[in-house]
């Protein structure tokens, strides 16, 4: 156990590492570029020379990324062109922002999920079972945004009742809880059908498993089946599937956030990549990369405690 | 070869759709769109990107523009009906290019194993952690925004997914005794990986292909969302979001429609690719 | 050390009339329903089970017994419907009772055991809390009376250490531990019905017979009465008081266990007994007769008599006009039959037993295939970096030799190394020490797509399960061309013919080349592998237990196949089996394996004659046997087969041998003892004093 923890983490650093790579010869193979980015299309070929030559651009590849890794280590994760201060000033709260938003979509999501999964799964093909996998196959299908467009014009435009955008700022008029509903309900949306099918894919096998026959044949009713029997095996598998919504949360949230103005990392992100602001999408590309990364170990381990094969093995 | 059996199968296959009322559902709404798209010059009534400025006054549906117009005048209708264009030729070719890449080296790491294997699913799980946007973010960022490119960014993503999928089944495909007596016969390994072991991984593959061309399209529509897809003026469905979102609160029909049309076209690719999968469980 | 099992008391060889039924099941039918339509899977099936007595329901795959046995359950699961009759359990009818009765007598009154525990038990509770549910539910006890009762419960079912046992979980425990841990739990309330199905199928067969006994141990203790659901006839002689035969969902014939195997009265269970192989009797003796034909579909039975198309005696109109009624026969008055001409049926003579003496023909072939010091270690890797580690030798030090147009039989358990001799032999994997000659050419260390063509085209395989021999997405004719045309060049117009040539071969039609493997029986994918195997004509063909998948009456029939193909094309078979009546049948030299390692080889005669290895002893004395009237020493082996990486430094057996000497077992690796005939055995005890055993089989 303590060793596949330790091959896990080692595996994560190396993944760490391979990424950061990757994104640094992306962004930074040719030099002249980004002194050119930092200094606008008006600039002069001497200007940005200059530059190149100040800011060590045009040592190789290699040293400049080892640099650049140290620095982000140390906490350094440079200057942002777009927000004109350090990265480190703006990612944190921005951050802290997004951390609400998906947290509380999370929080919705997988118990709601669980319920609903168990729920359709337990008797494949009956009419619960029906409606619940066929809207959750419709809701997966829409868009975060054109779910934002459907769920704008009922509630803000036709019934009024919550604001069209949520960028936390209480003196808008309506206050914080109110302004999240809407960016949590359209991640609900999303996210939700596709954890609610994996949980009934995986209840229905469970369901057919010969162990619920001799539960059932020992004479234990329905209920005591479902809960003592069926449901801990039926949490196995979609266990690691849980966690990877998180993956899944961070693309929402950039969607999600662009359609509320919610000022959150997503946006940020967003917003620097369309004004080419490097530092800021290196930084936010990496951090997004260590929480997935993170939440799939997290998941490898909760699979193996629920486990008890491979607990005991 | 066997190709006879193959035709036979996908035939019995859209045959047996019929008994799957959600699987038709999704057909006739993904069937609607290919139809709107191939004959988008002869449907649409106006230029897409012709700006009618007596429409500015006021853009909300009418005789003339069924659907309304948008903050440039341009036809919505129109538009729609050119954007499936888009959508339905960007998606498919996306998702061809990563099924061809993504099944070659999931059945190389599956039947090779060994190095070959550690290799490629090493550069899987590097691709398959960054989450789907930064990934989208950064090539097109790189790359800039054009249809190729969204290409391209798509293959980056669903290449890593496809190769797992191909790879599991490929490791337990693999084991089958017809491999073994293919191998006593002196086969080739490509002919093994070709003919002997992709076949009979088809029915999993079909339901995930056409599930993928749903959430690809979904990718498209949140590239355009966000600023990243095509450069304007090409009608594209989530760019068209993108564009009259502003003013959802004056006119929001010029966000509803496309909206609704790109929900259409995932959904009917998501119940045809739920009705595949029941079928193939009864067979 | 039991002698007999046929003469264990019999109580209702005698009157069961004078007892109090149990469960009656009173013109049953049951049908599923599924997108084709109803299917009527028992039409009609009526049977009474006394207190205390053992029924055993037997028939081929797809027969309807399981279907019975979860029936009487009321457990059907979604598809499935009682649409008729009735079933009297205790006297209360069980189709008219609710869900809550139900659940009191399930677990309760009436417990069942199943096929494959492992997977019949719940993978992520702990054995003990999974046996305590039962008196919790039923007897309504609390925990620490239930506990007690649990460990109580394991103890008797012959588990070591039962406290530590309860906090196991089920991967922790061998397939006999598990099945012994079901069959606890079905005897926890003391149910007054024990309903079997086929509790030993997949078991080891030193396994199968310990379990088989402990049953017949726990019955008279508790004197529940049993239903027992088998395909071997030769378990159900073991525990049975009466058997039924079913076919296509009909009971065809029932009685007390004796009068049945003396004189079986329907044509089916006349079939089915002479298509067994028995332990005494070689294919120079007598040719196994397979029943011909196949068992008609659901949808499409025949109008009266359903064995009337395949049957031998079938009289015309007599047997196809009508439904056939049960008619009872003989003295005792509990001997039922389904057929028109139960009276008329001459008395079924039965299959010679014994050997022919000359049967070693008459000249002695050379060695095809040699076998020298052949090894075959895989590494097993634990810890992250795959450093650590320890090596599982599946294939250990084994010297062997086949004769050119010979069957060499290779028998044991599962673990025992077989299949991966065969994997070596084919080059699928490589061996790691020693070698394999074929015909004086070295090719154990030659991967299969390094190896020339020549020796491709010497080496072929039949596989054993029929469902993955062949290639869903390829028709049969492809199958064969492609093999003609990489083994032996032919193509085109040529290789069409050669196809034909094929199928004839192998007895199937000859539009089957453009038949898929999914419109396939077992049996006729087993065969169509069998002609891909003879496409490139090979000198040696090796099968892994290619019948073992089959019905007795598809795999007789296969097995004259190989027989017949042996004869006229003298090609070499080695043959690998856990079935010891086949091996018995079809070999004419065998090795028995054991743990990697060769305990002993010899001619057929002599391997199945004193002296005996004490493990090949203890593997004939397991064999379940279908005739009452055969007399078999009983050896029970205590423990499971141990894995192989903590294989006896001495004798792989030592841990379970009955006739074990001493330490040196332990310690020392047994003497390969050589008798002049060239009989081998491994072991300390002196070949003279093997010797002295009497026939396990009499």
């Amino acid at each position: 156990m303590l060793a596949f923890l330790f091959k896990r983490i080692a595996l994560l650093a190396f993944t760490m590492l391979a990424v950061s790579l990757l994104v640094f010869l992306a962004f930074e193979f040719t030099p002249g570029q980004v002194a050119r980015k930092v200094l606008g299309p008006f600039a002069t070929q001497d200007q940005v020379d200059r530059l190149t030559e100040e800011l060590g651009l045009n040592r190789p590849v290699i040293e400049r990324y080892f640099d650049w890794l140290t620095n982000t280590l140390q906490g350094d994760l440079g200057f942002s062109t777009l927000y004109k201060q350090p990265v480190n000033d703006i990612i944190w709260d921005r951050l802290g922002n997004t951390l609400l938003l998906a947290g509380v979509a999370f929080a919705v999501i997988v118990p709601l999920s669980i319920i609903l999964g168990i729920a359709a799964g337990m008797k494949e093909g009956s009419i619960l079972d029906r409606s619940i996998s066929v809207s959750s196959i419709v809701t997966t299908s829409v868009p975060e945004f054109a779910s934002g467009v459907f769920l704008a014009t009922i509630f803000v435009i036709w019934l009024g009742i919550l604001p069209g955008t949520a960028p936390l700022d209480a003196g808008a008029g309506w206050p914080i809880w109110q302004q999240l509903i809407l960016p949590v309900m359209v991640m609900v949306l999303y996210d939700l059908g596709y954890v609610v099918r994996m949980v009934r894919a995986s209840m229905v096998e469970v369901m057919t498993r010969p162990y619920i026959r001799t539960a059932i044949l020992k004479g234990l009713s329905f209920r005591d089946v479902i809960l003592k029997h069926a449901l801990r095996n039926a949490m196995i598998a979609p266990f690691t599937v849980i966690l990877l919504q998180i993956n899944y949360l961070i693309t929402g949230v950039v969607v999600v956030e662009a359609v509320f103005a919610y000022p959150g990392f997503g946006r940020m992100l967003l917003e620097a990549a369309l004004s080419q602001d490097v530092a800021t999408v290196e930084a936010a590309a990496l951090f997004a990369v260590f929480v997935s990364v993170s939440t799939q170990i997290a998941g490898d381990l909760g699979y193996m405690m629920l486990n008890p094969r491979i607990r005991f093995s | 070869m066997s190709n006879d059996g193959v035709i036979a199968l996908a035939w019995n296959r859209i045959r047996l759709l019929k008994e799957s009322p959600v699987g038709m559902v999704g057909a006739f709404l993904v069937l609607f769109w290919i139809f709107v798209a191939i004959f988008a010059p002869l449907i649409a009534p106006y230029d897409p990107n012709a700006n009618n400025m007596d429409a500015l006054i006021d853009p909300t549906p009418s005789a003339v523009n069924w659907l309304g117009a948008d903050n440039s005048g341009r036809d919505i209708l129109s538009r729609i009906i050119w954007g499936s264009r888009t959508v339905l030729i960007v998606a498919p070719i996306a998702v061809i290019c990563a099924y061809i890449i993504g099944c070659l080296l999931g059945l190389m790491a599956g039947y090779y194993r060994g190095w070959v294997d550690q290799v490629i699913n090493r550069i899987a799980d590097i691709l398959l952690s960054f989450p789907a946007i930064v990934l989208y973010i950064i090539v097109i960022m790189k790359l800039g925004p054009s249809a190729i490119n969204v290409i391209m960014a798509v293959i980056f993503v669903a290449t890593p997914q496809i190769t797992r999928i191909v790879r599991g089944m490929t490791l337990e495909l693999r084991e089958r005794d017809y491999v073994a007596a293919a191998k006593m016969r002196g086969e080739t390994a490509l002919y093994i990986m070709l003919v002997e072991i992709l076949p009979n991984a088809r029915g999993p593959l079909i339901v995930d292909a056409c599930l993928r061309l749903g959430y690809t399209t979904i990718a498209i529509g949140v590239l355009g969302f966000l600023g990243l897809g095509l450069p304007p003026p090409d009608p594209d469905w989530g760019g068209m979001v993108k564009e009259t979102y502003a003013m959802m609160t004056i006119y929001p029909h010029m966000s509803l429609f496309p909206a609704a049309a790109i929900t259409s076209l995932v959904v009917g690719f998501s119940l045809l690719a739920d009705g595949m999968r029941e079928i193939s469980l009864r067979d | 050390m039991s002698t007999n099992a046929a003469t264990l008391d019999r109580p209702s060889d005698q009157a069961p009339g004078a007892r109090k039924p149990i469960l009656e099941l009173r013109n049953v039918s049951i049908s599923y329903f599924v997108r084709a339509g109803e299917l009527k899977v028992v039409p009609d099936i009526s049977l009474t089970l006394y207190e205390g007595e053992a029924l055993g329901l037997v028939g081929e795959s797809g027969c309807g017994k399981s279907t019975v046995a979860f029936a009487i359950m009321k457990y059907l699961g979604g598809a499935g419907r009682l649409t008729g009759g009735q079933i009297l359990f205790e006297g209360r009818d069980m189709t008219k009772m609710s869900d809550e009765e139900l659940r009191k007598i399930r677990g309760g009154r009436m417990a069942m055991v199943y096929q494959d525990p492992m997977s019949s038990l719940n993978p992520v509770i702990p054995i003990g809390k999974q046996l305590m549910e039962v008196p919790i539910i039923h007897s309504g006890v609390g925990t620490a009376e239930a506990e007690k009762r649990a460990v109580q419960m394991l103890r008797e079912v012959n588990l070591p250490d039962p406290e530590s046992m309860m906090t196991r979980y089920p991967h922790q425990l061998s397939g006999g531990q598990q099945q012994r841990v079901v069959i606890a739990m079905a005897l926890m309330a003391e149910p007054s019905l024990l309903v079997m199905d086929e509790p030993t199928t997949g078991l080891d067969v030193t396994v199968e017979a310990a379990v088989l006994d402990l049953v017949a141990q726990l019955r008279k203790k508790h004197n529940s009465a049993i239903v027992f659901i088998s395909h071997n006839l030769g378990t159900v002689v073991r525990i049975c008081d009466r058997i039924g035969v079913m076919y296509a969902g009909e009971l065809v014939e029932e009685g007390p266990i004796g009068e049945v195997f003396r004189d079986p009265r329907h044509p089916y269970t006349r079939g089915l007994l002479n298509c067994i192989p028995t332990l005494n009797a070689d294919k120079r003796s007598r040719p196994l007769s397979a029943i011909p034909g196949q068992v008609p579909p659901i949808l499409n039975r025949p109008k009266g008599c359903i064995f009337a198309p395949r049957c031998p005696d079938a009289a015309g109109e007599r047997c196809t006009a009508a439904a056939i009624p049960t008619t009872i026969y003989g003295e005792s008055g509990h001997h039922r039959v389904k057929c028109v001409r139960v009276r008329e049926l001459a008395k079924h003579a039965r299959p010679e037993t014994g050997v022919v003496a000359d049967g070693e023909a008459a000249v002695t072939h050379e060695d095809l295939l040699t076998l020298v010091g052949l090894k075959k270690t895989y590494r097993q890797s634990i810890g992250m970096f795959g450093g650590e580690g320890y090596d599982v030798h599946a294939v250990d030090d084994i010297d062997l030799a086949a004769r050119q147009s010979e069957t060499l039989a290779i028998v044991g358990e599962s673990g025992c190394g077989k299949s991966t001799l065969a994997k070596v032999l084919t080059g699928i994997e490589l061996a790691t020490g020693g070698q394999v000659l074929l015909a004086g050419k070295e090719i154990g260390r030659t991967a299969i797509e390094n190896r020339d063509s020549a020796t491709k085209r010497a080496v072929q395989m039949v596989f054993q399960n029929p469902d993955s021999t062949l290639n869903p997405s390829h028709s049969v004719g492809y199958v064969m061309e492609r093999a003609l045309a990489k083994l032996t060049g032919v193509g085109g117009r040529k290789a069409k013919d050669a196809v034909l040539n094929l199928l004839k071969t192998v007895n199937l039609p000859l539009e089957f080349a453009n038949r898929m493997p999914r419109q396939l029986s077992g049996g006729q994918k087993q065969r169509v592998a069998i002609a891909r195997a003879l496409a490139g004509e090979p000198d040696l063909i090796l099968a892994d237990e290619p019948v073992s998948a089959l019905d007795v009456s598809v795999q007789a029939a296969i097995i004259n196949l190989l027989v017949d193909i042996q004869k006229k094309r003298g090609s070499t078979l080695l043959f690998i089996s856990h079935d010891l009546s086949v091996v018995r049948y079809l070999a004419d030299h065998v090795a028995v394996m054991y743990l990697g390692q060769v305990m002993e080889f010899g001619n057929v005669t002599d391997v199945f004659a004193p002296p005996y290895h004490p493990y090949t002893e203890a593997l004939m004395s397991a064999v379940p046997i279908a005739d009452p009237d055969v007399k078999q020493r009983r050896i029970i082996l205590e423990g499971n087969i141990p894995s192989p990486q903590n294989r006896p430094a001495g004798c792989p057996f030592a841990t379970r041998c009955p006739r074990k000497v001493g330490a040196i077992c332990d310690d020392t690796p047994p003497p390969v003892q050589i008798s002049d005939a060239g009989h081998r055995i491994a072991c300390h005890i002196p070949i003279a004093e093997l010797a002295t055993a009497t026939q396990v089989v009499f």
